[in-house]
């Protein structure tokens, strides 16, 4: 097997040892019921996520995405209540927003030759202030459309309910998948992650790249805005806090190389649903804090860390012999 | 002619890197440069790959003049370039490293087996039998060279250069590596071969031009030159005397010993070699770029440990497996690549000097502002250090008075043995002399100097016994009389014995 393939692989046995384990001991988690919740509760999660992996693929972070789902929600939230606007328009434009505020963020990391962390720090601060500028209360959805929206399901067998924000969050990862596996823009992405220097040499236009990148982080954190505000139906500005960093999380639980270079977008998916999964197994148990969600992402990040290192020194002791 | 550079003139601040240098390529040729660091070389070809705009001059392709100003413009214009190093991208697929940015794609998306099928049209005529389908790390150094000269070739076809690309491949590497640069030559490729291995220049090409400090030397028929011959026009032969002041008048004397190396080796790096050092000398250290005279420093220094041997002086063994011991145990190295290892850019120079001083005390007991400033003003008078201040960042200076600055941070450690590798490197002349004259002075009172130089008639000027370098090992020692212009070009040049079994 292909040493690149190895994350992935620990990823999903990982996935799949923590489900049995978790069928062993609650046999209806097993059932469409848990997996239709699963997809639906970490579909704003996915998607955001998705845009996360392309990042970090590059190379770089993206830490304002938790701040964009927020001000997305207050956005949708406040121009429906104003404006009268159809929810269509608005999404629209709301993509419009978050993908020309990533471009942004982008165009900033290159010119400036500056870190994407600090960058991104910045947007996470604006658009967290930009949410608040808009209204500093939780404010209701109402609006026939959304519950057209909340109500569109298939029923599984079993009476597990894919919801359409489920689907769309497969439909994303679908989406990336194609975007960074299967398309010179991808490719590109690759480079960058394997080295600034050398993807110039080899023709990468390193500015036209990086603002991409971080636009499309921009626009899945739009998306996942979108799909947060159906979720819970309001615009809260201090909704998902800290948002960004879990979906580091479920990045590297996937199997991505932290810094760049090396991944997977299905990985990532997994990673997430594995942290879903920690957190209905908590939800089963009815015992254990919630807090032990936490540590066990910590404990499990540790790991992949731990393995990736591993790796690379397996690897390259490889390609010196 | 397919490539011809005329008058390509390039200026740095403080230097003229390249000063009116011409140039000829011919289709299926291989066509050597050679140079010294500092020489030029690599400013040239960065001006042709389009990473440096030149100042002044020519270049013509086919007849039409060019000025690329990227990379990727070079190579459309069919010029391409294979480093050493960054070249390809190990975390992709040969195939994705081979077809990067020409993708075959259907409806937008990649079309993988396309991919596969063209990348292994590329690498075909290149002798190699791997799967394009694996990532690039799986294979080794040498295959990955191919790859990129494969991936050159593809993309720009005329022009191709080769940036010291053998140095990190063992003997069969090379030579499957020379049959495939063979074949491009009788495919009518213009190939410029950048190597500081001789014996690699003799085999391989069929014309050499030599770089000496940003000038052209010579252009000849690499079958009409021999190897003296060759390292004189890289090593230049008569530096004026004005320049250097008077030679020394070479006088081997007895002197107190000081220092003594015994069976000093690190594998990989430098033979082990025995030396003495006496008080008060000056020790040259000669040899061609990549020959072992900076790793014999630097282990010396502790930079790297020793494998078998150790240093001793008159009152025992010596702890040098670290730089923090060498410079306990009384010693100092002003490194060769200044910039990078020799200064701290953004302190100023009263900080640069007063560093190794501070080091050596520990941060619990800061040296007293008044006690640095004490100090970075004697040197600056002593040495003659052209700055603003003491408070002047050191990265604003020149080069000449960087270096000085250099050398008054050890020489305020009034070390016993001070390691200078290529001391006068890229200053310019009135700095130049200075510097010689300093390190007389200071062997004057005392101090031993270890000199490492590829300008000869410098070595000439300050050392008292000369050590020449080749291939990793010290093979000849030169004091008094013997140390002239010939004597140590030719220990440079003979083919060692078991160099010529190697190329057996």
């Amino acid at each position: 097997m292909n040493p690149r393939l190895y994350p992935l692989a620990a990823t999903i046995a990982i996935f799949l040892l923590a489900w049995v384990i978790c069928v062993m001991q609650f046999p209806y988690m097993l059932s469409t019921r848990v997996v239709g919740n699963l997809l639906t509760d970490n579909a704003y999660l996915g998607i955001v996520a998705v845009g996360m992996t392309v990042v970090i693929l590059s190379g770089g972070i993206d830490l304002s995405v938790g701040s964009v789902i927020a001000f997305s929600g207050v956005f949708i939230a406040v121009m429906l209540r104003d404006s009268g606007l159809h929810p269509l328009v608005v999404f629209a434009l709301l993509l419009v927003v978050t993908s020309a505020f990533g471009a942004a963020m982008g165009w900033l990391i290159h010119a400036l030759a500056m870190p994407p962390f600090i960058v991104t720090l910045a947007g996470m601060f604006l658009a967290r202030g930009a949410a608040y500028m808009l209204t500093i209360d939780s404010v209701p959805i109402d609006h026939a459309f959304y519950d057209l929206l909340d109500d569109a399901y298939y029923l599984m067998p079993g009476k597990g309910r894919l919801t359409l924000i489920g689907v769309v969050m497969l439909l994303t990862v679908l989406v990336g998948m194609i975007v960074a596996h299967r398309t010179r823009f991808g490719a590109s992405v690759f480079a960058l992650g394997g080295g600034e220097a050398t993807a110039r040499l080899m023709g990468v236009k390193v500015g036209r790249t990086t603002v991409a990148i971080y636009a499309f982080s921009g626009l899945m954190a739009g998306l996942s805005g979108i799909v947060f505000s159906i979720y819970t139906s309001s615009g809260y500005p201090l909704a998902t806090v800290g948002t960004e960093l879990t979906a580091i999380a479920a990045v590297v639980i996937g199997g991505t190389l932290l810094t760049g270079g090396a991944g997977f977008v299905f990985g990532t998916l997994i990673g997430v649903l594995t942290m879903g999964l920690i957190q209905t197994y908590i939800v089963f148990d009815g015992t254990l804090s919630s807090w032990w969600t936490k540590i066990i992402i910590g404990l499990l990040l540790l790991a992949f860390i731990l393995l990736q290192k591993g790796l690379l020194r397996v690897t390259t002791a490889r390609a010196g012999a | 002619m397919l490539l011809t550079i005329r008058s390509l003139t390039k200026t740095f601040p403080g230097t003229k890197a390249l000063d009116r240098v011409d140039f000829d390529l011919a289709a299926g040729e291989v066509h050597a440069l050679l140079g010294e660091n500092g020489a030029g070389k690599s400013t040239l070809i960065k001006c042709l790959t389009g990473a440096y705009e030149r100042d002044e001059g020519v270049i013509a392709l086919d007849g039409a003049t060019v000025s690329p100003r990227s990379t990727s413009e070079a190579q459309e214009l069919g010029i391409g370039t294979v480093y050493q190093e960054v070249n390809l991208l190990p975390n992709l697929t040969v195939a994705q490293n081979l077809t990067f940015g020409q993708e075959p794609t259907r409806f937008g998306m990649v079309d993988r087996r396309a991919q596969r099928r063209q990348a292994e049209a590329m690498l075909e005529g290149y002798g190699l039998d791997i799967d394009v389908g694996r990532d690039l790390s799986a294979y080794s150094v040498a295959i990955r060279q191919i790859i990129a000269i494969a991936r050159a070739v593809a993309l720009s076809g005329k022009v191709l250069i080769l940036d010291e690309p053998t140095a990190s491949l063992d003997a069969r590497e090379v030579e499957t590596l020379f049959d495939v640069v063979r074949g491009l030559r009788d495919r009518g490729l213009g190939i410029v071969f950048v190597s500081h291995f001789l014996d690699q220049v003799f085999e391989l090409t069929d014309r050499v031009t030599v770089l000496r400090n940003g000038q052209k030397v010579t252009t000849e028929r690499t079958a009409d030159l021999d190897r003296v011959q060759l390292i004189e026009h890289m090593l230049g032969r008569a530096l004026e005397n004005e320049v250097v002041g008077h030679a020394k008048t070479h006088v081997a004397q007895d002197r107190p010993e000081l220092l003594a190396f015994e069976n000093f080796g690190r594998r990989g790096h430098v033979e082990p070699f025995d030396l003495t050092v006496g008080e008060g000398e000056v020790l040259g250290l000669a040899g061609l770029l990549g020959s072992g005279r900076t790793e014999s420093a630097e282990l010396m220094f502790g930079l790297a440990a020793a494998h078998s041997g150790g240093a001793r002086d008159q009152s025992g063994a010596l702890d040098l497996s670290s730089p923090r011991a060498a410079i306990a145990a009384g010693f100092g190295f002003a490194p060769e690549e200044r910039k990078e290892d020799g200064i701290v850019a953004d302190l100023s120079v009263r900080e640069n000097i007063a560093l190794a001083l501070q080091a050596r005390r520990g941060w619990a007991r800061p040296v007293p502002r008044a006690e640095q400033l004490r100090l970075a003003d004697e040197y600056i008078e002593k040495l003659d250090i052209r700055t603003s201040g003491p408070e002047q960042p050191i990265g604003d200076l020149s080069g000449g008075n960087q270096q000085k600055v250099v050398l008054a941070r050890w020489l305020a450690m009034n070390p016993r043995f001070l390691i200078l590798d290529e001391p006068t490197r890229g200053i310019d002349v009135g700095a130049h002399a200075e510097i010689l004259r300093l390190i007389q002075q200071v062997t004057a009172q005392g101090m031993s100097i270890l000199v490492i130089s590829s300008e000869l008639d410098e070595l000439i000027a300050v050392a008292d016994r000369v050590i020449v370098v080749r291939d990793r090992r010290h093979v000849a020692e030169l004091t008094g009389s013997e140390i002239t212009t010939d004597t140590i070009v030719r220990a440079i040049a003979a083919p060692g014995r078991d160099q010529a079994e190697a190329s057996v």
